[in-house]
């Protein structure tokens, strides 16, 4: 397994008492697997990102990634852990403004330490890989929603997480866009080998994903998806 | 630095704004500091240039500081200095204001009497009881030179030679004999014996005991630098202008912390997503702090560079502006350590900014 959650509880100050966002969760996902997390607003999905992505340090349970159990990790070992292992794509593009398509992903070679410029090719390579090879130049402006949530997904990628954390990545595209995303997560997860957990709101775009995964009240099921 | 070059090239007009204030902080600050050394020089080069490491005052009164204005000293107070174990040599130096006629042209001069042959004195050989040696300054503004004669407070004097661009109190100085300056102002009030002269300038060895010295002579001693605080119109006019330097210095400081306040508020969001994706804070902060030293530098070295060829434009000119390494880099060294400062507590807050607020909708 390169993401493992076992009987991880969450819990949120709320005035005086304590509101349970995710109640003794258990969630193993296999490499090469799309895990789809849906629910309602405030079911906890969120929460459940957060603490896969070693945002947030859950009140109990263990959580490891990639064979590395996160407990009593420093924060600076968890920023390295979330730099080498985990890729997450986030719900709006989040791409910096001064930054082309291509650097959006080279930047990730930088706060890697490597050199930027060495990884252009490999940025190339994954832009190509999501349909945007004659975008590289472009900054965000110049891009359409798709294009950039494109991006958003490439530089995702860009330093082989084993682990691939997506955030609603469809909520700013029409369906059949959304379909078209939906589509390239789930062929680079089985190509790449990716430990893929996508949090959607849209049960209409989970026909292509390996198991379902809801979460109510912070509680979660699995269920296999209807094909 | 990869994102911080981008962001400078992207961003241009924030920040070719901020280097703009930032060239003219600095110019102003390169204007200023050239201006208070000039003017300086005009005040003290006289002293500064003496071939002297002490200066002997009369011992003022209780609760009086040292002033040129007021010290008068005698002979005995100078030859008890010139008999002082680990003095090696003892000097009277007159110094006072005056008047100075050549013809139609007049001009306020300071005389420095000295002992004829004196060492004090540029061409201290040519000095005489009727012969003078004047400064460059002096000869220009009075229109003479070697030969010429010069009126000083009604008596006439021949001018032996022109040497050295020396100047007291902003005006140029003219050497005389000690004869000559007694004559010209005749000095009054000091204690323990006739009036030989204002101050006595001393070269002193390591082991000399000056306290003794003074305890025996009446006199207070301090090294020549420090005397310049006892000359009161440079002590006033440097504490002015260094304090408006200061004050620059801070603004420059202020206006670059808040810039990248304001800058770093703005981009929270960038900085949220590159932590969320695994930057370690200390490679942003570095980038942060790469970008200001960029922008800083840049600015600096314009500003510098604008100021210098200002000065450079003005040098020689009635305008008192010294242009050396220490009024051009100094300042330009400062404002980039200062500016640096400014933005470095600003950019502190990128540590707090918590990456989780990359996630979710909030953006």
């Amino acid at each position: 397994m390169s993401l493992e959650l076992t009987d991880v509880t969450l819990t949120y100050p709320d005035g005086d008492t304590r509101l349970t966002a995710l109640d003794r969760v258990t969630l193993d996902v296999p490499r090469g697997t799309v895990t789809a997390v849906v629910g309602p607003s405030g079911s906890g999905k969120s929460s459940l990102l957060a603490v896969a992505a070693t945002l947030v340090t859950p009140d109990s349970g263990t959580v490891t990634v990639d064979g590395t159990p996160t407990a009593g990790l420093s924060r600076s070992d968890l920023t390295e852990l979330r730099r080498r292992s985990i890729g997450i794509v986030f719900q709006q593009p989040n791409l910096l403004p001064a930054l082309t398509a291509a650097e959006q992903l080279q930047v990730m070679a930088g706060i890697d330490g490597r050199s930027p410029g060495r990884a252009r090719g490999r940025a190339l390579e994954l832009l190509d890989a999501v349909g945007l090879a004659g975008q590289a130049g472009r900054r965000p402006h110049q891009l359409s929603g798709g294009q950039r949530q494109r991006v958003n997904i490439a530089r995702a990628l860009m330093n082989d997480p084993t682990v691939l954390l997506v955030d609603e990545p469809t909520s700013a595209l029409d369906h059949e866009r959304g379909a078209a995303v939906m589509d390239l997560l789930t062929r680079l997860t089985h190509r790449r080998a990716t430990a893929t957990v996508l949090v959607t709101h849209d049960r209409a775009l989970l026909t292509s994903v390996d198991r379902i995964a809801e979460v109510r009240d912070g509680r979660l099921t699995l269920t296999a998806p209807a094909r | 630095m990869f994102v911080a070059w981008r962001d400078l090239t992207f961003a241009k007009g924030r920040f070719a704004l901020m280097g703009a204030v930032v060239v003219l902080i600095t110019l102003l600050v390169g204007l200023l500091s050239g201006l208070t050394a000039g003017l300086a020089r005009q005040n003290v080069s006289a002293v500064t240039g003496l071939p002297a490491d002490r200066i002997a005052f009369a011992a003022p009164a209780a609760g009086q500081d040292l002033s040129y204005a007021d010290s008068v000293v005698t002979e005995r107070q100078w030859r008890q200095w010139a008999n002082t174990p680990g003095v090696t040599r003892a000097e009277p130096l007159g110094i006072t204001t005056t008047r100075a006629n050549a013809g139609e042209r007049a001009a306020g001069v300071s005389v420095f009497g000295v002992l004829p042959g004196s060492s004090l004195a540029p061409a201290g050989d040519r000095i005489g009881d009727g012969t003078v040696v004047v400064s460059a300054a002096a000869a220009e503004g009075l229109g003479v030179a070697a030969g010429d004669s010069v009126t000083l407070a009604g008596r006439e004097l021949t001018v032996a030679a022109t040497r050295g661009d020396a100047s007291f109190s902003h005006t140029p100085v003219v050497w005389a004999s000690l004869a000559t300056w007694t004559s010209l102002a005749p000095p009054a009030g000091a204690r323990g014996g006739a009036p030989t002269a204002t101050v006595i300038a001393l070269d002193t060895a390591r082991d000399a005991d000056l306290a003794a010295g003074d305890r025996a002579a009446g006199t207070r001693t301090v090294t020549k630098d420090a005397s310049l605080a006892a000359i009161g119109s440079y002590t006033s006019e440097n504490g002015s202008l260094q304090l408006m330097r200061g004050f620059l210095f801070a603004i420059s400081a202020l206006v670059v912390g808040a810039f990248f306040t304001v800058w770093t508020i703005q981009r929270s969001g960038d900085v949220a997503v590159l932590k969320a994706l695994g930057a370690p804070t200390r490679r942003l902060l570095a980038d942060a702090l790469g970008q200001a030293l960029v922008l800083l530098t840049g600015g600096t070295l314009a500003g510098t560079a604008l100021a210098a060829a200002i000065g450079a434009a003005v040098s020689g000119s009635d305008i008192p502006f010294a242009l050396t390494p220490a009024t051009v880099l100094a300042p330009a060294a400062v404002t980039i350590v200062l500016g640096a400062l400014g933005a470095a507590l600003s950019i502190r807050r990128i540590t707090s900014v918590d990456p989780l607020t990359a996630l979710g909708s909030a953006r």
